[in-house]
């Protein structure tokens, strides 16, 4: 567990490296093939491609949440920190709290906003009132929710828009001070203006966290990324610095891709 | 109306014999409707009408009565209505917590193959009629009870076993229904928050089916307090007020069995006849008393929930 005050001085933490991992679902579909891929610390890495490419896929499998499908396997590793989040003295309560996700559709828990907030802390053990508020309106102001929630703060999280809800998932995951937090499509049901406010958000963050990021569109891609990652049918096709994916890509699919030539 | 629109009302107006018979399916719907509403309201009216000559004829008090005696003009409905209470308490205190744990290991922890197997035999289960569960109860289970050490195996226990016995399968299959229907997106948003499998089910699997839960356990309830055949047969039929420690494993009387037992020797018209029917007004005023709460219970979640 690593506090709000400790994010700002860690610098090396929230290295992930994949290392040749290939993953199929119960029916043998093959979602990840062979992939070699090392996501910056502190750095929006942006995971982008066309449907079926395999980066929800991949997202799910660096906090584990793959474990919960029964048949599925994966061969290959993935390490945090250069160490392995698959080894037997793993608690994956911990891996997940170090690497938190965010999904595309924003569902908060039953609850008030609070609850919502304080949840993943309080299950990890946590008790102390004056912590947990710390917490609380801290995780809130880095994902620039907090004005628009301070004043009602016990009321149900299912009153708040669309946008207000991605952000308080968002605020929710950061509450527990994570590493890593992976982001699946963050934006798909968000108008503009909350996209806006959520990209805004993760340029801030991503001084403290890693952030992995499976974009809603190539622009946002191109928008957010410090480094990007393109797969194709479960393959890395091209990974680098954001600009010479974008600009200057070394393989053709790439290219086409990003020049909307399909997809 | 010019040629254009003219062309798109020919093409949007319903075939004739549709047209037609719209306007019958629709009375008949509400026929059918309306009468299942005005049948209740008979039934509600009809208990009421028969059983006001016994608040005529007898003094309230003499309903506080211990004694169930009705050759002697003695109408007690005490001793009836603890019996009714024992067996539906020995009942939902089984079947309750018995139920939901068993519809959590269904719904979240049995692999799907077993889960498969299970469910449609638990719902032959709610199928078996109660007289062949009473007969069970009787042949099998009293016995039981009497080596425990009660005098008897017909005892108020041995009622509730049998009706914990069929509440369980409407219970579990009720709140089954109900934590399969909450969204795999509460579930991955709580296990993405680090937190253990049982912290999710407990902290946002039940909270989250909490209404669908609230209904399982009040049908399951009712069931418990409506039910006569297999009480009557295993709980010794003996229409006194049990008292001290062992009133568990006393025989009693429920409410259903006195009407059942009673209602065929009866004079019609007589007082006793009238009290029989006061006893069913009761009963039914309990049935409306629990799903009020029930009601209350799911309306007050949904409300909470606002937009969700």
């Amino acid at each position: 567990m690593v506090g709000p005050e400790q994010l700002h001085s860690a610098a090396l933490l929230g290295r992930i490296d994949v290392r040749g991992v290939s993953f199929w679902y119960p029916d043998g579909t093959r979602a990840l093939s062979a992939v070699d891929l090392v996501l910056a610390a502190r750095r929006i890495n942006v995971v982008f491609g066309p449907a079926r490419a395999g980066k929800s896929s991949l997202l799910r499998l660096l906090n584990r949440l793959q474990d919960l499908v029964p048949g599925a396997r994966h061969t290959g590793d993935v390490l945090l920190n250069g160490v392995g989040i698959f080894g037997p003295e793993v608690d994956v309560s911990d891996l997940r709290r170090r690497v938190s996700m965010v999904f595309a559709v924003p569902t908060p828990l039953p609850g008030s906003i609070r609850a919502n907030l304080t949840y993943g802390l309080r299950m990890a053990g946590h008790r102390d009132t004056a912590f947990l508020e710390d917490r609380v309106e801290w995780s809130l102001q880095q994902a620039a929710l907090w004005d628009e929630v301070k004043d009602r703060l016990d009321s149900s999280a299912y009153a708040l828009s669309g946008g207000q809800r991605q952000r308080l998932c968002l605020a929710r995951s950061l509450a527990l001070g994570p590493e890593v937090i992976l982001l699946d499509n963050p934006t798909s049901g968000l108008d503009p203006l909350s996209t806006a406010l959520v990209e805004n958000a993760l340029q801030v963050l991503k001084d403290q966290v890693t952030i992995v990021m499976v974009p809603h569109s190539t622009q946002q891609a191109a928008r957010l990324a410090d480094r990007a990652a393109f797969f194709l049918d479960g393959e890395l096709v091209e990974a680098g610095a954001g600009a010479e994916i974008f600009l200057g890509p070394t393989d053709k699919r790439t290219e086409d891709y990003v020049t909307g030539r399909f997809g | 109306m010019d040629a254009s629109r003219a062309a798109l009302s020919r093409t949007t107006r319903p075939t004739r014999s549709g047209n037609r018979m719209e306007p019958w399916i629709e009375r008949a719907v509400r026929l059918a409707g309306l009468s299942a509403i005005f049948i209740v309201a008979l039934i509600f009216i009809f208990l009421i009408r028969l059983s006001l000559p016994a608040l005529t004829r007898i003094p309230l008090s003499a309903f506080g009565d211990l004694r169930w005696y009705p050759i002697e003009e003695r109408f007690g409905l005490v001793s009836l209505v603890v019996g009714s209470l024992l067996v539906t308490a020995v009942a939902v205190g089984i079947a309750v917590p018995l139920g939901l744990v068993t519809a959590i290991y269904l719904g979240e922890i049995a692999p799907p193959w077993l889960g498969d197997i299970l469910k449609p035999l638990i719902e032959i289960l709610a199928g078996i009629p109660s007289i062949v569960l009473g007969f069970v109860g009787w042949v099998a289970l009293a016995p039981l009870v009497q080596r425990l050490g009660a005098p008897t195996g017909l005892t108020a226990f041995t009622g509730g076993l049998i009706l914990a016995y069929m509440a369980l399968p409407t219970i579990i299959s009720i709140a089954e229904d109900a934590i399969d229907a909450v969204p795999k997106s509460y579930r991955d948003g709580s296990l993405a928050l680090g937190a253990t499998r049982w912290q999710t089910i407990y902290r946002v699997v039940l909270p989250a089916a909490r209404s669908g839960i609230v209904t399982a356990v009040m049908l399951g309830i009712g069931r418990a307090v409506g039910e006569t055949m297999a009480v009557m047969m295993v709980t010794g039929n003996a229409a006194h007020v049990p008292r001290g420690t062992s009133m568990l494993f006393q025989p009693v009387r429920t409410m259903t069995a006195t009407i059942a037992a009673e209602m065929g020797e009866v004079a019609r018209g007589g007082t006793h006849y009238h009290v029989l029917f006061l006893i069913g007004a009761l009963l039914f005023l309990i049935t409306f008393a629990i799903n009020s709460v029930a009601a209350r219970l799911v309306g007050r979640r949904r409300t909470g929930e606002g937009g969700g």
